[in-house]
């Protein structure tokens, strides 16, 4: 065929011999890469003093923290909006095509902010890293799901763990990397503070690294199983081995309910992430533990550090023990455990319980992220493999939602709270309330998950729920 | 560690096997070294 060139779906069927466990690498190094937007935040200040030179006293006509605080909000909508667009041209492509177009998009994303940093053209850096870069986070984000999906039906948990795990990892490396390269060509004074350089040096970098995920993904024979396995034969219902497309997902009460489930459990899990800082510093300082024994903000920042390392085990150890527990067992865990401990929190910081409040914070933020990282095999659970990735790009949207709506419940709160003329512990307490409550309507759509009804599976593979 | 099928030749699945421990330190590596990174900067918690 004229158009049979290297990245079509057809040239990336797996042959005899290609193991299988290539594969999550493959998906690491787009997820180590894309992850790397949620450490955006380390440019913020010396993107804010650009005009001054000076990051501790910004010049009047410097970018606002607002205005920065734009760029990651337009990157995590485009997640949401480009992975559901293009959730269905990437099962139709298959991923090594898709993986390119993340690596262009993302990498390019760099190349057009960097030139705004140079012109001082915030509308560049908004178009470059929020909207072209955005789209590469999308579309990065779902590339290797599908696939993964085929590779392990018998470990699916494990190995979407292992990818989404990446993605928590990726905010680890993006940001030492980030001030590693600012230092340095800050001190070759290549003006910008460095950042100009460091956005060109980083889209170079990962647009690179990128290309070992392009070049080593492979999709499995249709027909392809692991040796030895067989289809789950114990009754599940909530288990199917037929196929639901994209368009059919959407139609149905599952998809929605699975939606208000990761909806809700992001939107609590940013609260914490969001407060984390000011939370401790604020809950455990001199006033409350005695002078010289507070939380300083060196000590909150390894806190921040902590929970990201958490968050990161969380993914992985959660969407492994799903395979065992079952998605829906594993959300009701996450749920139900979570309502008790998010409703603890502002207790342990009213009674000075540091050690346990620091604990406590940690286990959250595992079902956080295990929240993201189960997601996909609940997906293939009820809608089958055939489109996960393009139904999963679509339940996406919930990500983008609670990207706006976490940090506009929490900001509000904690306003409402001080300006009642609470401190402390107690001016938190309305939030951590507030994502309990959350928490509860996410239980609530996780235990309404039905078996996906018959009309909505396709005619030549009816469904066949496990027997 | 299983291969993708059970026919696969002693040959392919050997040169296989050694590429599968290339692949994972090329991605092990830079996730080592942010997590290292991270847990240096958490450990000021507990000074």
């Amino acid at each position: 065929m004229a158009n049979d060139s290297l990245l079509d779906r057809s040239r990336t069927i797996a042959g005899p011999g290609y193991n299988r466990w290539l594969v999550p690498p493959a998906a690491l190094a787009v997820h180590l890469a894309i992850g790397q937007a949620y450490a955006f935040s380390v440019f913020k200040k010396p993107l804010g003093a650009l005009i001054s030179g000076n990051p501790d006293a910004p010049a009047p006509t410097d970018w606002t923290p607002g205005q920065l605080g734009v760029i990651f909000s337009i990157a995590i909508v485009l997640l949401g909006l480009s992975a559901a667009v293009f959730g269905k041209w990437l099962e139709r492509v298959g991923p090594r095509k898709a993986m390119l177009a993340s690596a262009l998009c993302f990498g390019g994303g760099f190349f057009i902010a960097a030139l705004g940093v140079h012109l001082h053209n915030i509308w560049l850096v908004y178009f470059g890293y929020g909207f072209v870069g955005g789209i590469g986070l999308g579309i990065g984000y779902i590339s290797p799901v599908s696939t993964l999906i085929k590779w392990f039906p018998d470990r699916k948990g494990v190995a979407t763990g292992m990818a989404i795990m990446g993605f928590g990892g990726g905010a680890m490396i993006g940001s030492p990397l980030a001030v590693t390269l600012m230092d340095h060509f800050k001190a070759a004074g290549t003006g910008s503070l460095g950042v100009a350089a460091t956005f060109l040096a980083m889209g170079l970098i990962y647009l690179l690294f990128m290309q070992f995920g392009v070049w080593t993904i492979r999709v499995p024979a249709d027909d392809w199983k692991p040796a030895g396995y067989t289809p789950p034969t114990d009754h599940n219902a909530l288990i199917t081995t037929g196929n639901v497309t994209a368009d059919n997902a959407i139609k149905t009460p599952q998809f929605w309910l699975l939606w208000v489930v990761l909806c809700m459990n992001v939107t609590a899990g940013i609260g914490v992430l969001e407060t984390a800082s000011p939370l401790i510093q604020e809950t455990f300082s001199d006033a409350a533990l005695g002078t010289g024994r507070g939380v300083t903000a060196a000590a909150a920042a390894g806190f921040v550090g902590l929970l990201s390392l958490f968050n990161l085990l969380g993914r992985f150890f959660w969407s492994s023990a799903s395979d065992k527990l079952g998605r829906k067992t594993t959300y009701a865990i996450y749920f139900g455990l979570g309502i008790l401990l998010y409703a603890l929190v502002p207790t342990l910081g009213a009674g000075a319980q540091l050690t346990l409040f620091v604990v406590v914070s940690c286990i959250i933020l595992t079902m956080y992220g295990g929240g993201f990282a189960t997601i996909p095999a609940y997906l293939s659970d009820l809608f089958g493999k055939l489109q996960v990735g393009a139904i999963h790009g679509r339940l996406l949207t919930a990500w983008s939602t609670a990207g706006v709506l976490g940090p506009v419940i929490v900001n509000y709160l904690h306003t409402n709270a001080k300006s009642n003329g609470l401190t402390g512990a107690a001016a938190y307490q309305s939030v951590f309330y507030t994502m309990a409550g959350l928490l509860v309507v996410g239980l609530i759509a996780n235990f309404l998950v039905r078996p996906v009804a018959e009309q909505y599976f396709e005619k030549e593979t009816a469904k066949k729920v496990a027997a | 560690m299983d291969s993708n099928t059970s026919a696969s030749s002693p040959e392919a699945t050997s040169s296989s096997t050694g590429s599968v421990v290339i692949a994972w330190l090329f991605v092990g590596i830079p996730l080592l070294w942010g997590v290292s990174q991270t847990f240096i900067k958490a450990l000021a918690l507990f000074k």
